[in-house]
This record gives C-alpha cells, structure tokens and sequence, in this order.
C-alpha cells in the first residue's frame, strides 16, 4: 500500500468517532432546521409538515422584524467593538509585560468566564440596579440616574461584553505573543509615529487575532437572548430571543427554522468576508 | 509603546476589576441577612442552609455532574483522537478543520433548536440525559482538539524516533514517550470540556426532559418565575468556588507537569 494512502487511512480513522459524532448531532440537525424552515406550520404535535413553502422566509424578511435584526446588529457589533477596545490593551500588556507570569495572568482572565454565565448575570442586575453599587458610586460625583442603568440598552451591551470578552482575549493574545517586536523599533527608526506605527505595523500583523476573536465574539453575542432578557427592557427582542419564542411551546417552527437559517447565513458571511487570515490563530 | 508599561497596565487592572467585581458581589450578597441583592444588612448562613434543603436542587445538581463528567469523557477521548488525526497533511485535513471549527460559530439558540427538532422529530431520542450528551460533547469537541492540537504540533518527534530506534514498538512508544508529552492538553482540554457543560444554559434548555432539569436550567426557570432569589445567589456563589477551584486545580497540575517535564528536559540536555 502507499505511503499517503495509508496515512490517510490512519488519519481518517482517528478522526472517524469525531467526524460521527459531529455528523449525526451537529449536521444532520442543521440540515433538518434548513427542511423546516421550507415546510408548513402545524399547531399540532407535527410542528412542521408538507406542504413546502417558503412563507417562513416571507415572515421572517417581513419589514416588521426589520427593528428587530437591525437591535441584535446593533448589540452585537457594540459587544464586540467594546471587546476589541478592553481586551487588545489586556492581551498585549500580558504578551508583552507579563513576563513568567504570563500563564497566571491569562488564567486569571479565564477564571470568571469558568464561573456560571448566570451568577455573572445576576450579579451584574444587582450592581445596575437602582439602588446597586454602580449607581450609588455613581451618584458620589453626581452621575447617578434614576432607577438605576438595568433595563437599558447600554445595560445589555456591558452583560455581553462581560461574558463574551475572554474569546476575543484568547485569540489576540496569541497573535500579539506572536508579533515581532522589533517591528515597532524598526518602524521608529524609520520615523513613523506613535499612531502611525500602530495602524501601519501593530494592527496588520496581529489582524489575525482581531479577526479571530471578533467572531467569536460578534456570533455568540448575535445569538443570545437570555443575557437581553435579563438585562434589557421592555422592548429587547432580538434574533435569539424571536428563534428562541417560535421553539418554545412549538409557536412557529418553521419561522424560527428561517430566522435559524438567517443567523447561520449570516455567520457564513463573516467567515468568508474574513477568508484564510484568521485561520491559524483560532 | 513598550516604554510606558504603567498606562497599559492600568489599563489591564481596569479590565480585571471589571471582571472579577460581580463574581466579589455575588459572594459578598451570598452572606446577606436580608433577601435584598443590593442592600447590605448583615451576616448570615441562613440561604446555604436554605439551598441544601431543597431536594430539587440537589437532584439537578447530581444530574448536572453526572452529565458534564459524562461529557468531559467522551469529548477528551474522541477529541484526543482526532487532533492526533489532524497531526500530519494528508488528502482532506483542510475540510475536517472547517468541520470542526463550525461548533466554535454555530450560534448555541440555532443549535438548541436544532437537536429538538432533530430528537423529537426524526430520531426519537427522549429528551433527557441523552440529548444532553450529544448537544454537550457536540459544542465541547472543537475546544478539545483545538487545545489538544497545539501540543501535539509541538511534539518534538525526534523523542518518538529516538523511542523506535532504542527498540520501543509504536504503542509503547506512544504510551511512554507521546502520551506524557501531551497530557497537560489532554487535562486542559477535559476541564473546558467539563466546564463547558457543567455551565450550560441556552443549548440544554430546549432539551431537558421531565424530571431531569440541569442546575443552570433550573436556576433560569426559578429567576424567570420569582426574581433572583438569595438561596439562587447563594448557589451561584458555590458554582463560581467550584469553578474557580477547578481551573485553579487545573493550571497547577498543568505548571506541575510543564515544571516536571522541564527537569526532563534538563536532565536529558546534560
């Protein structure tokens, strides 16, 4: 037998229990998420049934829910803009000062993201509360307000930034450990700037982490609803929270098959519009 | 830019307090006399005593551990596999990566609602311990390869050639020379596994069955119903301590191993 062939035999069987496991769990549902959302309501226990339709897609594209996709952009793409904005200082401090302690300093940005996603939330609804502990800080030099900052847009956005943060650190940690310092000096020797340097020589060589990071960020934060509902106010439905209604009781499953397909369609965007660059850092 | 560490590193505080200020909240609320989670009034046990009262949380507690030890096992083997797959170029390894990279990007509401439909409508899984499991390790895999992965290409292989050529067979090659060179990942990779699913809210909540309700589940219901109650907080602190403590656990095994393997190198380099 040849050589390559049976390395690819070997590899492909090690990977087989794997590539199983992901067909049979992860695959096979998406595909039949794709089915129902081209299928009819039934309010009965069928759910989903022929005949095929695509008037799932009508509702879910309907002009209505234009507020709704253009809220869950809107938190989305703040989360990670905010992201990028607390976590490329952290990530380049400890890549570049950390010094033996780096593994600590890492681990313990991890520390609270292994802490129960809940409790985080919970706690962030104390402290924004009315009477919480930001408020009254707050109103030490006069800012405070009213009832408090729960139930506000802003609000949202800090729960997602807290719990989505560590997957942006991770990845712009490894490519700023990467990233050739001498670069820099060399841009100064040159006579770039401070400011010049960073966007010319900093931000393209650790672009990969940024893109990598942004969408672990950016996907998570577009899916989830139960940090919106949480912390939200009256009118926050998002893209997960409208999935998550038509599933729930068996509302709509075809529309919330389509808006499943949407959000999918639009992670397969990313990944394209971000192309190779980001590959070998996630 | 590197000159003037202290404005960065101000920076890096900053975004620590950030994170640790609820989880020191949270413990310090978990102590309150009072129901109140922002008034302070004063010092007592009483919500620990409360929780570990109620034998609904305790059952969906041992649910919850039986499911993520379950899941941690089963991810670190396959997983453990396939970055050993994924080592050496052959014809197909870049479609396996896409493959599994999707859970890392597939939004955890789309794969939620997905393995309902999947379970209750095509394969006949009940809901329950089993749908569980397969949502777990499905979204848990990519995390083990990837951390797997990295060691393994870090893997000098002319320690294994030097294994074969001092008359070791592949197995014991592996079991003597790879396996011990690659643990730290394989135990990194089990603990985010483990922690992965014993967090777990939005995924596992379209896929408990009657009677068999995760703990993050079913703290989510009990807040949607009544507000947070204080045992909710009290619990939430023991899930950080737990979380906390195993990670700690986890890094110091991990550094052990590095400072271990170190010593060999050490000693191999004389």
């Amino acid at each position: 037998m040849l050589p390559s062939r049976r390395r690819w035999l070997v590899a492909t069987g090690l990977l087989a229990p794997t590539g199983l496991w992901l067909g049979i769990f992860l695959i096979a549902p998406l595909a039949l998420v794709v089915q129902f959302s081209f299928a009819t309501r039934d309010t009965g226990v069928a759910r989903a049934v022929l005949p095929w339709t695509t008037q799932a897609y009508l509702t879910a594209l309907d002009p209505a829910f234009l507020p709704i996709f253009g809220r869950t952009l809107a938190y989305a793409g703040a989360t990670t803009g905010l992201c990028l904005l607390l976590g490329f200082p952290l990530a380049w401090f400890i890549a570049r000062h950390g010094g033996k302690y780096r593994t600590v300093l890492l681990a313990a940005v991890l520390v609270p993201f292994w802490s129960s996603y809940l409790a985080r939330i919970y706690a962030w609804k104390a402290l924004l509360d009315g009477e919480g502990l930001v408020n009254r800080l707050l109103g030490l030099i006069g800012l405070d307000r009213d009832g408090g900052f729960l139930l506000t847009d802003g609000a949202v956005v800090l729960g997602l930034t807290y719990g989505f943060l560590p997957f942006m650190v991770l990845p712009l940690y490894v490519a700023c450990e990467r990233f050739d310092h001498r670069l820099v000096e060399a841009s100064y020797d040159l006579g770039h700037g401070r400011v010049s340097t960073f966007v010319k020589v900093v931000l393209p060589g650790v672009l990969p982490g940024v893109l990598a990071g942004s969408l672990l960020v950016l996907v998570p934060a577009a899916g989830d609803f139960v940090t919106p509902r949480l912390l939200g106010g009256v009118d926050q439905s998002t893209f997960g929270s409208v999935i998550d209604d038509q599933f729930r009781g068996g509302n709509n499953w075809p529309l919330g098959s389509a808006m499943a397909v949407l959000l999918l369609v639009l992670v397969v965007v990313v990944l394209v519009l971000r192309g190779r660059r980001g590959e070998d850092v996630l | 830019m590197n000159r003037r560490p202290w404005v960065l590193g101000g920076i890096a505080g900053g975004v620590f307090v950030f994170l640790y200020a609820p989880i020191a909240w949270l413990a310090v609320v978990s102590f309150n006399d009072s129901r109140s989670l922002s008034r302070i009034t004063g010092f007592s046990i009483r919500w620990y005593a409360e929780l570990f009262d109620d034998s609904r949380v305790l059952e969906s507690l041992g649910l919850t551990l039986r499911l993520a030890v379950t899941s941690a096992v089963v991810s670190t083997v396959i997983g453990t596999l396939a970055a050993f797959g994924l080592r050496r170029a052959f014809p197909g390894r870049g479609l396996w990566t896409v493959l599994l990279s999707l859970p890392l990007v597939v939004p955890e509401v789309v794969l939620g609602v997905a393995l309902l439909g999947f379970c209750v409508k095509l394969a006949g899984i009940p809901l329950g311990f089993g749908a569980l499991l397969a949502a777990h390790v499905a979204f848990s895999l990519s995390f083990v390869v990837v951390v797997v992965r990295a060691r393994v290409a870090g893997v000098d292989h002319r320690l294994e050639e030097a294994a074969a050529d001092l008359g070791a067979g592949p197995w014991v090659a592996f079991r003597t020379v790879t396996l011990p060179l690659v643990a730290p990942a394989v135990a990194a990779g089990a603990a985010f596994a483990f922690l992965l699913s014993f967090d777990d809210v939005v995924t596992s909540s379209y896929l408990t069955g009657v009677g068999s309700t995760t703990l993050p589940v079913f703290v989510y219901a009990q807040a949607g119903k009544r507000g947070v109650s204080p045992e909710i907080v009290a619990l939430s602190t023991l899930m950080v301590a737990v979380s906390a403590a195993l990670l700690v656990a986890g890094v110091m095994l991990a550094s052990r191993r590095a400072r271990a393997s170190t010593f060999v190198e050490s000693i191999r380099d004389q």
